[in-house]
């Protein structure tokens, strides 16, 4: 087994006992990373002098006897967390030269354990998207089929998994950027509850729907990851003041009465028939762990993508207002005065998709059309997280597909924005309730392309989706299965 | 046709805490462009607000001192605009929940009370600057970006400028006592927008109002406004209509020219502020609050007339503000003579802090000084003729006025021997007028009390002075 085949908390102990060091183990990441990322494009930068340098420093650290769980452990982040003195461009012309001035807190926190940053993970432009094909630094491909988009935005997080360019990485999920990309690509994704990590340092999308989370080779890794970034931030207002336990010691096999909720809206005609397929045998599989299934309905889940695309944009519209040329990032040319400098800037700056969101979001807020639009999706919001608080009361846990169907074609689903947005249909309703979410592998198609599984828990019920997970990884062998790269 | 002025006034009261409202960056004014900054005033992607409580306690004492009730649940709003002085394309403001709603302040017109309405208090940031013609652009300052303000604005309830400013120094006065607005009207920490229109005599339907932005002197108000209702006036006569635009004051001409190119009609797209929480304010909060505010000047001004006796107008003068009434009653209790410090705060002090431009926190007598030297007039042991030398020389080295007193030999003589001698003296060389005297022409005691005092130095205790040469000059 290579080095870069590893999970945490495997290199853990080896880095513990020293049969391996830091700096041996991020040589071979940036070796994998120099082989494959030509077919894959998953980093915007790669950074491996400081990552070396950040090796060395672990491997000293750890010389002294002072290894915590990530010392010296490669990881990567999306290209949407700041990072002192490190390009952060969100995968936008607009940000093609920005120097992050500081650093976000999730990485802050992985820093101070002695993480080391392989580099920028390309994304979607702003984390807008599905696909990873709105990115002013191209698309990503898929490890297991390069035809294939690796899901999005946090495609380039789930394909640095996929193509062993990692460890671990981070990315953020708004409306499934993590959970998607990561059944899409074959490994476990987390989103935690909202609140459960800062998002301070995290360039906003959409400030009320947005979470960092980790994207890991197992569940193990996940919690540890979890463990490691989760807690109050007071420089993030919206984090949530309450103990961080430790995740790792919820992942215990037993699962004699847990019941799990199966969702009827979400088992609906026109699911993929292998993705069906999956979720039956994952089903079977719960079954015989001792665990019970119960239908529940959460009655409001046809209207969640519309209302995800009021709120998303119109939060978006003005948190991408800051970026008009005047401070920072990409500045027109020749512009004749204030109001051609700004607009230029923009026009230039942004991507298609970015400009789409912004006149969106810029259109539901407007006078005369903000109780109509916005102010009514604030409502089916609250009619939605109503739904999943009723569902909770009945059963401990969600079993639900992921997306609709395995990873689509690159340049499929382009040409018609709806029907890229309704790929997010089983994603979207847990950001807008705030609540936490993973995706675990639980399959892969004729096609060779993975198929995930999403289990979701009450707010800050991390503990619960992640022993579910653990369990049921333990029971099947789709986190073993690699891309053939 | 007679016309009525009709005025509500806006105003923007900058808060004196140490740091902004969203971030712990220093509200000091006049550093280096761009010092006091961070990521979050900045408006770096990634950075997030956080709101400084300061702003929500002061905010509480506003609404208290300006009899408001106050919101228990208090939602930040984004005001979405461009300009390069707001950093993040959006102000933080409040829109329809704002934290103080409903009051009201009186203030005197003529004889006679009037009670204007006060509609709503808000908490915002304020945005950067705009520093224009260096190196041949304009640059951005953005120390003043997330200074925190309340933004008080008034019912439409005022008819004439004098009115207007009467309701903006009732305004000033409290902020400067609640000791949350430093009141540097110079560096803007209190300035106004005033909403003026006019209709005709007896209407009730109001007319169409210009909006004279960021007015910030007492004077410039009250020109503005005079000078905007002879306008809009003078408009109508003329057989124009007004327009509802925004206005600049130019107090170097004294009048008011319409903002053009910011005239179209802003769609702010508020919406409440994702990144904070509602700020929930319980009732213990506001007792709190209720407790520890400061007196009032009103409260302040009756009390003074009955604690210390005070005629209504020096009661008046010495509230005008918090410092000055502090330091009345410091100097008052200490020499326990409360009229005779009124006469000195409004008389001397005053009259020397204004030659010095010096403010009375830095006056350089203070309150206890000001009070020994009071008690030495109150003894006898100085006339209040000396005491005006002491008050110069306390003024000028410091020190203590009985030191002074005794060092320079200022004492007062009362000791009728040493007045008697000079008496004596001067009947002997002045015969002529003491025969006029004694002929019945009484004004030329006078000439003997001055005469007197001179050779004394003007150190003679006047009483005595005046018992003796009574006597003496009768013969």
């Amino acid at each position: 087994m290579e080095l870069y085949e590893h999970t945490i908390h495997t290199l853990h102990q080896q880095l513990k006992l020293r049969q391996v060091s830091s700096v041996e183990l991020t040589k071979a990441l940036l070796a994998r990373i120099a082989a494959t990322d030509p077919s894959v494009n998953a980093f915007i930068t790669v950074t491996s002098e400081q990552a070396l340098a950040d090796a060395a420093a672990a491997d000293a650290r750890i010389a002294r006897g002072d290894c915590a769980p990530l010392t010296g452990i490669p990881v990567a982040l999306k290209d949407i967390f700041l990072t002192e003195g490190i390009r952060t461009t969100c995968a936008s012309r607009m940000l093609e030269n920005f120097i992050a001035p500081y650093d976000a807190t999730a990485w802050a926190r992985l820093k101070a354990q002695g993480a080391v940053l392989l580099g920028k993970l390309n994304q979607d432009e702003f984390a807008m998207g599905s696909s990873n094909e709105n990115s002013a630094f191209g698309p990503v491909h898929n490890p297991w089929n390069r035809d294939h988009i690796p899901g999005g935005s946090s495609g380039g997080s789930a394909a640095a998994i996929a193509a062993q360019q990692a460890i671990a990485t981070l990315g953020t999920d708004t409306g499934g950027s993590i959970r998607q990309p990561a059944s899409h690509c074959g490994c476990v994704g987390l989103k935690p509850t909202y609140g459960r990590v800062s998002r301070y340092g995290v360039i906003a999308y959409a400030s009320s729907l947005d979470q960092v989370g980790p994207l890991t080779r197992d569940v193990t890794d996940a919690a540890l990851l979890l463990g490691a970034i989760a807690g109050h931030d007071p420089k993030d207002s919206t984090s949530v003041n309450c103990p961080v336990p430790d995740y790792t010691a919820a992942l215990t096999l037993d699962l004699k009465g847990r019941t799990i909720g199966l969702p009827k809206e979400y088992f609906i005609e026109g699911l993929d028939p292998e993705v069906q397929q999956a979720m039956q045998q994952a089903i079977e599989t719960y079954r015989r762990l001792g665990a019970e299934f119960v239908e529940v309905s959460l009655p409001h889940t046809s209207y969640a993508v519309a209302t995800y695309y009021l709120i998303a944009t119109a939060e978006a519209s003005s948190n991408l207002a800051r970026y008009e040329g005047v401070r920072f990032g990409h500045r027109a040319k020749d512009t004749a005065g204030l109001i051609d400098l700004m607009m230029r800037s923009r026009s230039e700056g942004f991507g298609a998709e970015v400009k789409r969101r912004i006149m969106l979001g810029t259109y539901a807020l407007s006078s005369g059309y903000y109780d109509a639009y916005y102010l009514k999706a604030q409502k089916v919001r609250t009619l939605i997280q109503q739904d999943f608080t009723n569902a909770f009361e009945k059963v401990d846990l969600l079993l639900t597909p992921v997306a609709p169907t395995p990873a689509f074609r690159i340049g499929e689903k382009t040409a018609d924005p709806l029907q890229m947005y309704l790929s997010d249909i089983f994603t979207i309703p847990v950001n807008l309730a705030g609540i936490c979410g993973i995706s675990v592998p639980a399959g892969i198609s004729d096609a060779g392309l993975p198929i995930g599984l999403q289990l979701l828990g009450r707010p800050f019920g991390e503990e619960t989706i992640l022993q579910a997970a653990y369990s049921f990884e333990q029971a099947t062998d789709w986190h073993t299965k690699k891309a053939a790269l | 046709m007679r016309y009525q002025p009709v005025i509500g006034l806006e105003v923007h009261v900058q808060l004196k805490t140490d740091s902004k409202i969203f971030c712990g960056c220093s509200t000091r004014f006049g550093a280096e462009p761009n010092l006091n900054t961070c990521p979050v005033c900045l408006g770096l992607p990634g950075a997030l607000p956080v709101l400084n409580r300061q702003v929500v306690e002061f905010a509480i004492m506003a609404g208290l001192a300006t009899n408001c009730s106050i919101t228990p649940t208090n939602i930040f709003a984004r005001k979405n605009y461009f300009y390069p002085d707001l950093p993040k394309g959006y102000q933080i403001s409040q829109f329809d929940l704002p934290i103080c709603l409903a009051g009201h302040l009186d203030i005197a017109v003529g004889e006679q009370t009037k009670r204007i309405g006060i509609t709503r208090i808000h908490m915002e940031e304020d945005a950067g600057k705009l520093v224009h013609g260096q190196g041949g652009g304009s640059g951005v300052d953005l120390n003043r970006a997330g200074t925190p303000l309340l933004e008080v604005v008034s019912e439409p309830d005022m008819r004439t400028a004098d009115e207007a400013v009467a309701y903006l120094k009732k305004l000033y006065q409290i902020v400067t006592y609640l000791g949350i607005c430093d009141g540097n009207m110079e560096e803007g920490s209190f300035r106004c927008d005033a909403n003026v229109s006019v209709m005709p005599m007896g209407s009730d339907k109001f007319g169409t109002r210009a909006e004279i932005k960021n007015v910030n002197s007492f004077k410039f108000v009250k020109a503005a406004i005079e000078y905007e209702i002879s306008r809009q006036i003078e408009l109508i006569e003329d057989g124009g209509t007004v327009v509802q635009e925004t206005r600049l004051f130019d107090p170097a001409k004294g009048i008011t020219r319409s903002m053009r190119g910011k005239e179209e009609a802003h769609d702010y797209r508020y919406f409440p502020d994702p990144d904070l929480v509602p700020v929930v304010i319980s009732d213990e909060w506001v007792d709190r609050v209720k407790n520890g505010l400061p007196e009032l000047p009103e409260t302040k001004y009756q009390r003074f007339l009955s604690q210390y006796g005070l005629p209504e107008y020096d009661a008046e003068v010495v509230t005008a503000s918090r410092t000055l009434a502090d330091y009345f009653e410091q100097c008052a209790q200490a020499c326990g003579n409360a009229k005779s410090a009124a006469n000195w705060v409004m008389g001397e002090l005053t009259r020397s802090l204004n030659d010095n431009s010096v403010t009375i926190e830095n006056s350089p007598v203070s309150p206890a000084q000001l009070a020994g030297l009071i008690g030495l007039i109150d003894k006898g042991t100085i006339s209040g003729t000396i005491a005006k030398k002491v008050f110069e020389e306390l003024w000028k080295n410091g020190g203590d006025a009985a030191t002074i007193v005794e060092q320079q030999g200022l004492a007062q003589v009362s000791d009728s021997g040493a007045i008697e001698a000079a008496i004596d003296q001067i009947m002997a060389a002045n015969m002529g007028q003491v025969e006029e005297y004694r002929g019945g022409k009484e004004k030329v005691f006078g000439f003997f009390v001055g005469q007197v005092m001179k050779a004394m130095k003007g150190k003679a205790n006047p009483a005595v002075v005046n018992d003796l040469l009574k006597q003496k000059l009768a013969g």
